[in-house]
Order: C-alpha cells, then structure tokens, then sequence
C-alpha cells in the first residue's frame, strides 16, 4: 500500500494532470470534463476537429481572462496551476504555451522581449548578463536559422506565419519550461522549416520536460514522435492511443472516433 | 482669480541690458501689447476644451541667476558625439562650446546674434504670425527674453554631427523664455536638440519658441526633449517655414511638466518640401498637454505628415486639435495627420480635433484620430512569457513610442531618446 502510495506521489510530482476539466466561455460550456496525463520526459499530441476545444484547453492552463474553469483542476507536478491566479506566475512555474496566433508587440523588440521574460524569471536584484544573454540568443536563433537581424524587430510585426511560429520556439528554447503545450506549432510552416522547428523541440526534449503538441496534420508526429496520441471530441478527450493512431485518423477522419464512443457508452 | 486681488502678474517687465536698444524699445512695445492682449477663454475656436485657469501666471516671478552654474554644465550630457553645445541657466549662457562646428556655422545666443549678425536676426526673428492661439503669450516671450540661440547653417554646408542646447530652469517659480531660432541656407544640413529641464524639480514657467526657417534643399532634424518639472507650466510654440524642396523632420517628446500648451505651425512654401511633426506624450498623474497644430500648404508637389502619440495613465489629460490647410495652387499635395491615444485609465481623457481645410481637389490627405486601451490578448500574450502584467504594460506602451521614434534618420539620436523614453516608463 505504501509503496503504490509513494509511487503515485513521484507521478504526480513528475507530470502535467488534467483532471475533469470542464469550462466555460460566457454561458457556453467548451471543456466537458478533459482528463489527460503527461508524464514528464513524454510528448503527447493531441487531435481533433476545428472548434473541439484544444486552443482553449491550452489557453486555459496559461490563463487566459476570457474563460471560466468551473470543475477540475490542472497539477504541474503537483501544483494546482489555478491556486495560481496570473498568466505570468503558472510561466514562470515552468509552463510554456506557443500560440496557435501569436500576438504582435509593435515597437517591442525581440531581444528585449525575450529579455524581460528571462529577466523575470531571476531573483529580485540579479540582473540578466547582457553578453551571456545575447550568446545564448544567437546560438538558439542560429539553430533556428533564424536570422540574427531578427533581434531588432518588433515582436511578430510583419513576420510571416512560418516565422512566428519559429519565435514561438525559439521563445520556448530561452525560457526553457518544464511543460510546453505548443499549438499548431507546424500550421503555416513550409516543409524545410517544419524540420527545422521539429528539430528544435526535440533538442528540448529530456527527462525533465514534457509536451503537449496540438496539431492536425500527421506528418509533424514523423518529426516529433508522440509518446501518445489523444483525440478531442466537444470538449473531451474521446480516444487516446499511441501514434498509430495519427495515421488512423488521417486515414479515416474523425467520425469514427465519435461513433465508436457512442458504441461504447 | 480673486477679483478683489491686484491682477498684474509676478512677473516684470524689466529689460535686459544684453540686447541692443532698439530690441529694447521693440521688447517694451511687446509687453505694453501683452498687457492689452485679453487672455484666452475656452470661447476661443483655438482653446477648445482647454483648462485656463491652469495658464494663471500669477505665482511665477523673474527668474534669480542661478546658483549652480557648475552642476548644471556637468548635468547638460545627452549624446557622445556633438558638433556644439550651449547651456543655458535661467535664461543666461553658461557654457559654450562650439568648436566642432564647420566653417560659417553660427551657433550663438540671440542677443550677440542681434549685433552680429543683425540682418539676419530682423529678417527671421519672429517672423511667422502665432496663429494657433498663444499670441498673448508669444508677446510675453518676446517682451522678457533675455537667452535663447540662433543657428545659422550657410549654403551648402553640412553639420554632421548633432547640435545640442540645455535650457535649465532653477529656483521656485522661476520663468525662463528658451528660443531657438534656426536659419538654414539652401541646401544646409544639420540636426539640432533641444533639452528642457529642471535643476531642482520645483515648479516653473517656460514660454519657450523656436522658429525653423529652411532655404531650398535644405534638410533639418530637430528633436525636442521636454523635461520639465512635473510641476512646470509651459508654452512650446514652433514655426517651421520650408522652402523648395527643403525637408524637416521634428520631433517633440514632452516627458516631463504638468501643463502644457504646444503650438506648432508647418508651412509649406516651396514646391517639392516636405515637414515631418512628431510628437510623444507618455502622461499620468494629472499631466496635462495641449496641442494644436497647422499644416500650410502653400505650394504645389509638397508633403506633410503629422504623427502624434498619447499614452494616458491615471487622470491625464491630453488635447489634439490639427488642421490642414490646402491652398488653391496646392496641387498634388500629399498631407497626413494622425493622432493616436493609448489609454490606460478610465480618469484619463483625450480630445482630439483632426481636421481639413482643402481649397482645390489635386490633393492626398487622410486625417483622423484613434483611441484604444492595451489588447486584453497582447498581455496575455506577454503574461504567458513569465513577464509581470504591469512591466507588460509598461513594455507596450514604450513600444507605442518607439515604433514612432523609428521615424527619426539618425540611429544614435533615435536610441538617445528611446533610452530617455524608457527612463521615463521605468523600462529597462
Ligand atoms: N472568445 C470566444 N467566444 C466565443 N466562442 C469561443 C471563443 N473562444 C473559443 N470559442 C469557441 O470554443 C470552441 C473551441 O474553440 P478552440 O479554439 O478551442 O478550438 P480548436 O480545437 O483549437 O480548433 P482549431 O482546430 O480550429 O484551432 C469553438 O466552437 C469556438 O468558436
Ligand atoms: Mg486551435
């Protein structure tokens, strides 16, 4: 007894738990009750048609004003995330969110941007080394290929898609979190930035981090090989299986997913 | 006002033996015609919604000489590399330093311009009509002016690095009248700041006027770097005339005083020229400006574009009303006005008055105001980075101001004022 007991404590303390989840926009119920588990070291991808809720889930754990959790909870290795009331402090716990739209920041460089996200993650009083911060930087935005003169733009103002998305991870890479939840992270990517993205979140994986990746196109899962796959249907997550199941969906759409949970239920 | 109280203000007309007589004779014509000059009321088209009572003068005094002549050099530091430099303290020279300037250039206080170069001092000084209301107080300037500088660029020659003037102000109620007068022969080229400050942060009166005169072809940069006590009364008026394809670019940036009233006035005359008005205005507390702005176009082919930015915190308050004016031989003008309000208080409030005036149909104007708070999804945005919602706050709003500062050519002066800028936001 003791033993499961001590063991179930190490897996919470070492995962991402979504547990019965359910919340609201307005008066609109959009999460009915999610339940997903992320171990830390794993990447788990989640699927499903447009408006299923999986850019709200994500949002919801950031914290995002516009949404209501009524039930559930989120532990961050073992942390509620909602005992946590700004978006800014369940970041600096460790969870990262790409956006499905990043947001532009005019007149905001990307350095500085990167910066003050770096900079609020040390001590009161220590100050972030500019010399060491700019290194750190260029290496990660070289990997990236993204190029160096990127620093003196305005945070996503007038970036294509695809370069949005690689700011998403190269924002990712400086912060360095111990949960990231990157959505549609490949949507908008040409197939030569699609591997160098995916080279990218695989160089992050370790032991210590886990994934969350929201996609609909299976062939980013050939990059960044899932651990699991889950499938979201109105706000729940109605199938999870490993990352066959990616290309079964691709092979047969998403209606049978719905009909075999009704079967079942 | 008390009627039951003497009305005259603290201030005196006591002429300054630095000028010539007839400037003298000139200055006690001035303040005899300030004292018949009725002072505005919000009746006036050019002081709507504006707060009179806070343009009351009568607490400010003559200004002493000042006391830290030492300091206040040591304190006139902006960029690394200048060409000139003059400081001011209380309407007195007190540093001069010219020596990096080319051959012909003058950069000198008007009252040893007045003797010097005396031509050119009867044919610019205060030459263009003070229309947008302030001609009360443009007859106080005149009257009390004791400093105040002229910059004289002669054809073709090129200043390439900047020319910076330090105007200070000292002493509890002290009035001091700044003017800078810049006379650019054709195809001159140079950049001039201009920096407004307080030696002690009590409360003040500036009526300061610079007047830009540009000969054709001829290019100005003018940054101005208001930084005033926040206790500080001041009236900014500006002249800008600019002849056949001349082009200026002018920025003022009000970081600092508690009410004021600017006034700037671009004419197009030649054909071809082109003026760029810039304004920012970072505001909280109960920071007041107020400004009004016309664009003359009276010659074919030119440009003006007017970009204006107001963030406004707590219970600010800011005024914007603009006018562009086409004349009937104005053909293929290219005219812009815009001002744009960042609202980040509910107390705050914002007026803005764009408008036009087009006298023939050969025209490209576009005019008009917006107001909006920060996006609820921009902060999240930078929540979700980790950074705390009122450095995020902080972050978008400097952006607001840097995103416009980006108009400005010269890189070093552009992150000169970024850099004051965010002093300003507590960014950085
Ligand atoms: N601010 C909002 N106001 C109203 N409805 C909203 C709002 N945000 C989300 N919704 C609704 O919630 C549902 C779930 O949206 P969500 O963005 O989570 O879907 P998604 O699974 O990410 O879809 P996609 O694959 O298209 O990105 C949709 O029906 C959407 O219209
Ligand atoms: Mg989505």
């Amino acid at each position: 007894m003791r033993g499961l007991h001590q063991e179930f404590l190490i897996y919470l303390l070492m995962s991402l738990v979504i547990k019965n989840l359910t919340a609201n926009i307005g008066d609109q119920q959009i999460l009915k009750g999610v339940n997903l588990e992320v171990p830390k070291g794993e990447v788990h991808a989640i699927m499903g048609k447009n408006g299923s809720g999986k850019s709200t889930l994500a949002k919801i754990m950031a914290g995002h004003p516009d949404y209501t959790v009524t039930g559930g909870e989120v532990l961050m290795d073992g942390e509620n995330l909602f005992d946590m009331e700004e978006p800014d402090e369940r970041a600096r716990a460790g969870l990262f969110l790409a956006f499905q739209y990043p947001m532009e920041i005019p007149g905001v460089t990307i350095a500085n941007f990167i910066r003050a996200a770096v900079q609020a993650r040390l001590p009161e009083g220590e100050e972030l080394e500019a010399t060491d911060y700019y290194a750190n930087l260029y290496a990660k935005m070289d990997a990236l290929k993204i190029p160096r003169a990127f620093t003196s733009r305005s945070v996503n103002e007038g970036f294509s898609g695809g370069e949005k998305k690689r700011c998403e991870i190269l924002q990712m890479a400086m912060l360095e979190p111990k949960y990231a939840v990157l959505d549609e992270t490949d949507s908008g990517l040409d197939i030569d930035a699609l591997k160098i993205v995916s080279d990218g979140v695989n160089a992050l994986r370790s032991p210590d981090r886990g994934f969350l990746v929201i996609t609909h196109y299976q062939r980013l899962l050939n990059y960044i090989v899932p651990d699991k796959v889950h499938v979201m249907v109105d706000g729940r997550i109605a199938m999870t299986g490993d990352k066959d199941l990616a290309l079964e969906l691709e092979a047969k759409g998403y209606d049978w997913v719905t009909e075999g949970e009704l079967a079942t239920a | 006002m008390n009627p039951e109280t003497p009305t005259t203000d603290g201030l005196q007309f006591t002429p300054s033996p630095v000028w010539p007589d007839w400037f003298r004779s000139a200055q006690q014509d001035a303040w005899n015609e300030y004292l018949a000059t009725p002072a505005p009321t919000r009746k006036d088209e050019t002081w709507r919604y504006a707060n009179i009572k806070a343009l009351d003068l009568s607490a400010f005094r003559n200004a002493p000489p000042i006391a830290s002549e030492g300091k206040l050099i040591n304190a006139s530091t902006g960029l690394e590399a200048i060409a000139a430099k003059l400081v001011f303290g209380n309407n007195a020279l007190v540093h001069s330093q010219t020596d990096g300037l080319p051959a012909g250039v003058v950069v000198q206080p008007l009252d040893v311009a007045a003797r010097e170069n005396e031509a050119l001092f009867r044919q610019y000084f205060l030459s263009q009509p003070v229309e947008l209301g302030s001609h009360k107080y443009a007859l106080l300037h005149k009257a009390l002016l004791s400093g105040g500088v002229l910059v004289h660029v002669p054809a073709n020659v090129e200043v390439a690095l900047p020319i910076e003037l330090y105007h200070w102000v000292e002493g509890a109620n002290s009035s001091v009248f700044p003017h800078t007068l810049i006379v650019l022969g054709d195809n001159a080229k140079v950049t001039v700041v201009d920096h407004f400050k307080s030696a002690d942060g009590a409360p003040a009166f500036a009526c300061g006027i610079n007047d830009f005169h540009l000969g054709r072809g001829a290019k100005l940069d003018y940054v101005a770097i208001q930084d005033w006590s926040a206790d500080t009364l001041a009236f900014h008026i500006n002249s800008t005339v600019c002849d056949r394809d001349s082009s200026s670019t002018a920025l003022v940036a009000n970081l600092g005083g508690r009410h004021i009233r600017g006034e700037s006035f671009s004419k197009l005359a030649g054909e071809g020229s082109r003026s760029v008005m810039l304004s920012i205005n970072p505001l909280d507390g109960e920071r007041h400006v107020d400004q009004r702005t016309l664009q003359d176009h009276a010659a074919p082919n030119a440009t003006s574009d007017l970009l204006y930015r107001n963030s406004l915190d707590d219970k600010s308050q800011a005024i914007f009303s603009g006018l562009i004016r086409v004349e009937p031989g104005s053909k293929q003008t290219d005219a812009y006005q815009k001002v744009e309000n960042l609202v980040l208080s509910e107390d705050a409030v914002a007026h803005s008055m764009p408008g036009l005036q087009i006298l023939n149909d050969d025209v490209r104007c576009t005019h008009g105001a917006t107001s909006g708070g920060i996006s609820q999804d921009e902060l999240f945005y930078m929540q979700a980075r980790g950074i705390r919602p009122d450095l995020g706050r902080r972050l978008v709003v400097a952006g607001f101001f840097h995103s416009l500062l980006e108009r400005l050519d010269n890189e070093t002066l552009r992150a000169r004022v970024a850099a004051l800028v965010n002093a300003r936001l507590g960014v950085e």
